[in-house]
């Protein structure tokens, strides 16, 4: 070892970096134990996690009931999880018919691939897989509600998981599009255009969602003809997604901003078109710096799912709610349902932010 | 280019004429009454102090700014409010900027070959060959799969400057494309601009670079407070210029 080292540096060739400086020593010297304060947070640190993860484990796992027809039934000083073989369906499913919950099932298995052709190239039969993702809301729509031979499943029905993921998914699909055509808007030459768009951007973002969804729910049915009703669900959709529309807007138009001018005039010099160069070269560029904010709208929105309680549906935390209050269940669940709901919308959120920070990373082009 | 000559271009040699240009902006009076002619092939260098009215003047011909007053024709198609007009005009003039303007998020290639694709619909693997041969002129064929961020500053010059022709335009515009870059680079890309000129291409440059100046130019063009002060052959211009305010400029930009 120590003769090649020698070597190395007599004849002047590169040698590899000190041992100390590299691999799991090296990793932990330079992140845990780099200096008194870092050495002390560390230990400070691993003291703190003793104190809750043991006891918590002891808690949702080791000193739990998984048993029983009635909270009654749980006696045991731990989690009482006895609930969940009975009310997982409605946790997930809610209220839809059971007999139909492969729909459910197959509509959420479709997602994969239509999710995959969006987020990553190099897949095999692309071209086809972009038209099959643009198809999948319409797929995904029929599978859930129903129609052209499929026995129709009102939307009231709706509930549990599913629901959020339903609201929050098309959130998410129709949100990123109408946000970037407002942050266009609001930077466009033709007043009228920029004046819809601010005017549009900061009534959303000035009035708490809530109030829009009260809007959407009770003052719109005043304006419209009594025998034209818009799906409840429908409704709240559409005032989740402007909501997050707004929000994006603002997102993307900084991003806009941090466009150097000369990307735009070496675009138009190129005698490229509005649309073209918006499509090829500044949105490219943009997005990309907004990456952070985009993500940070779609979690968000993704949590104000929670709201379509005020209209009666049953999401996962009204599923909640509900066994908490079932007399059967009363007073031994409060936790347990909560913490499951978290840790769905935890899987979820966490699964975007990681994806977010690989499609950063992928889109750096300052490195290899 | 195979295409049709209008019998007025065959008589008509002048590639761009501008005729009494004014141009504000706001109240600042940027451009004042410019006339300037350029044939097929003429080689024109333009300086001044800074402030002059240089850049806006060249992007005043391809309508990065638009214009007041006067006439500009270019190509024999004149600058006006029309889109297609205006487009039919910059898809036949080149530009260079001092700052490269390469898109980051694209590779040397595929900057060269986007406004072929898009603009000349050009398929993929034509506009790829078309572009290579672009790249191996200006020299730096090996770089192009990587990224604006990858390359020097000479290198990313080099590559504007390619993906500049590979529309094949009729005139090129350099608005100081060596002012941004460190002084081993800017031979590599005034090298390049040489060849260019060599070929017969027909160039208006704004820059400092005397010596370059003194090699390609046919005409050098000083401008100061948005007019066209004095306008020479580059012998005649720097031997004995006639304005008192060339001299000046001149023994500032030869002083370092
Ligand atoms: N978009 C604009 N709005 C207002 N004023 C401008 C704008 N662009 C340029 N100007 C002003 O017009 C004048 C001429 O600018 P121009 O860029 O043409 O000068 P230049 O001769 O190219 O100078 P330099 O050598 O510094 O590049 C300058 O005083 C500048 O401040
Ligand atoms: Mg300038």
């Amino acid at each position: 070892m120590n003769t090649t080292d020698i070597n190395y540096s007599k004849t002047g060739k590169s040698r590899p970096p000190p041992a100390n400086t590299v691999g799991l020593i090296g990793w932990v010297r330079t992140n845990l134990f780099n200096g008194l304060l870092n050495t002390c947070l560390t230990f400070i640190s691993c003291y703190l996690l003793w104190l809750i993860i043991p006891p918590l484990l002891d808690w949702a796992i080791f000193n739990a009931d998984f048993t029983g027809n009635v909270g009654r039934e749980c006696t045991t000083d731990g989690a009482c999880w006895a609930w969940l073989d009975q009310r997982i369906e409605q946790f997930l499913y809610g209220f839809y018919p059971a007999g139909s919950y492969w729909r459910v099932n197959l509509a959420i298995l479709l997602l994969f691939p239509a999710l995959a052709y969006v987020l990553f190239e190099n897949l095999p039969f692309s071209n086809y897989g972009r038209w099959y993702s643009l198809a999948y809301p319409f797929l995904a729509a029929f599978l859930l509600v129903g129609g052209f031979g499929l026995e129709g499943i009102t939307t009231d029905k709706f509930g549990g998981f599913m629901l959020n993921l339903v609201a929050g998914l098309s959130g998410i699909i129709f949100s990123l599009p109408i946000g970037i055509l407002l942050a266009l808007g609001r930077r466009s030459k033709l007043p009228a255009v920029r004046l819809l768009s601010v005017t549009f951007i900061e009534f959303i973002r000035g009035v708490p969602l809530i109030t829009l969804l009260f809007v959407a729910i009770i003052i719109l049915q005043l304006f419209l003809p009594p025998n034209v009703s818009v799906d409840q669900l429908v409704r709240v959709m559409i005032m989740i997604t402007l909501f997050a529309s707004a929000y994006m807007a603002e997102v993307i138009r900084g991003g806009l901003q941090a466009i150097p001018n000369g990307q735009y005039e070496a675009a138009q010099a190129m005698g490229l078109g509005y649309w073209q160069s918006m499509r090829l070269i500044i949105l490219p560029q943009a997005l990309k710096i907004s990456i952070p904010g985009i993500v940070n709208t779609f979690i968000g929105l993704f949590k104000d799912t929670t709201l379509v309680i005020i209209i009666g549906l049953f999401d996962i935390l009204g599923q909640a709610r509900v066994l908490q209050t079932n007399p059967d269940w009363m007073g031994k669940v409060d936790h347990e349902t909560y913490l499951l709901a978290a840790i769905f919308f935890f899987v979820i959120c966490f699964s975007i932010s990681r994806y977010s920070i690989n499609l950063e990373k992928r889109l750096d082009t300052n490195r290899d | 280019m195979a295409e049709p000559k209008t019998s007025k271009s065959n008589v008509d040699q002048n590639v761009i004429e501008i005729t009494a240009l004014n141009k504000w902006f706001g109240n600042f009076h940027v451009l004042q009454d410019i006339n300037l002619t350029v044939s097929q092939g003429e080689k024109i260098i333009i300086c001044g102090p800074s402030g002059s009215g240089k850049s806006t003047l060249i992007r005043c011909i391809n309508r990065l700014e638009e214009h007041q007053e006067g006439k500009v024709v270019v190509n024999g198609t004149e600058l006006s409010h029309d889109l297609k007009d205006i487009d039919a005009v910059r898809s036949e003039v080149g530009m260079v900027f001092q700052s490269f303007n390469l898109f980051p998020h694209l590779t040397a290639l595929d900057n060269c070959t986007l406004a072929l694709i898009w603009v000349r619909k050009t398929p993929k693997a034509d506009a790829e060959a078309l572009a290579m041969e672009y790249l191996e002129r200006v020299k730096i064929p090996e770089q192009a799969h990587k990224y604006p961020g990858q390359l020097s500053g000479g290198q990313q010059q080099r590559v504007a400057i390619a993906r500049s022709l590979c529309m094949n335009p009729k005139i090129m515009l350099f608005d100081e494309p060596t002012s941004a870059l460190d002084p081993e680079m800017i031979k590599e890309v005034l090298d390049t601009m040489i060849e260019l000129a060599e070929t017969g291409m027909t160039m208006l440059c704004v820059t400092h670079e005397m010596g370059f100046a003194k090699t390609i130019a046919d005409r050098v063009i000083f401008m100061d407070e948005g007019r066209i002060v004095e306008e020479n052959e580059p012998e005649k211009f720097f031997a004995n210029p006639e304005h008192e305010r060339t001299k000046l400029f001149l023994s500032q930009i030869l002083a370092h």
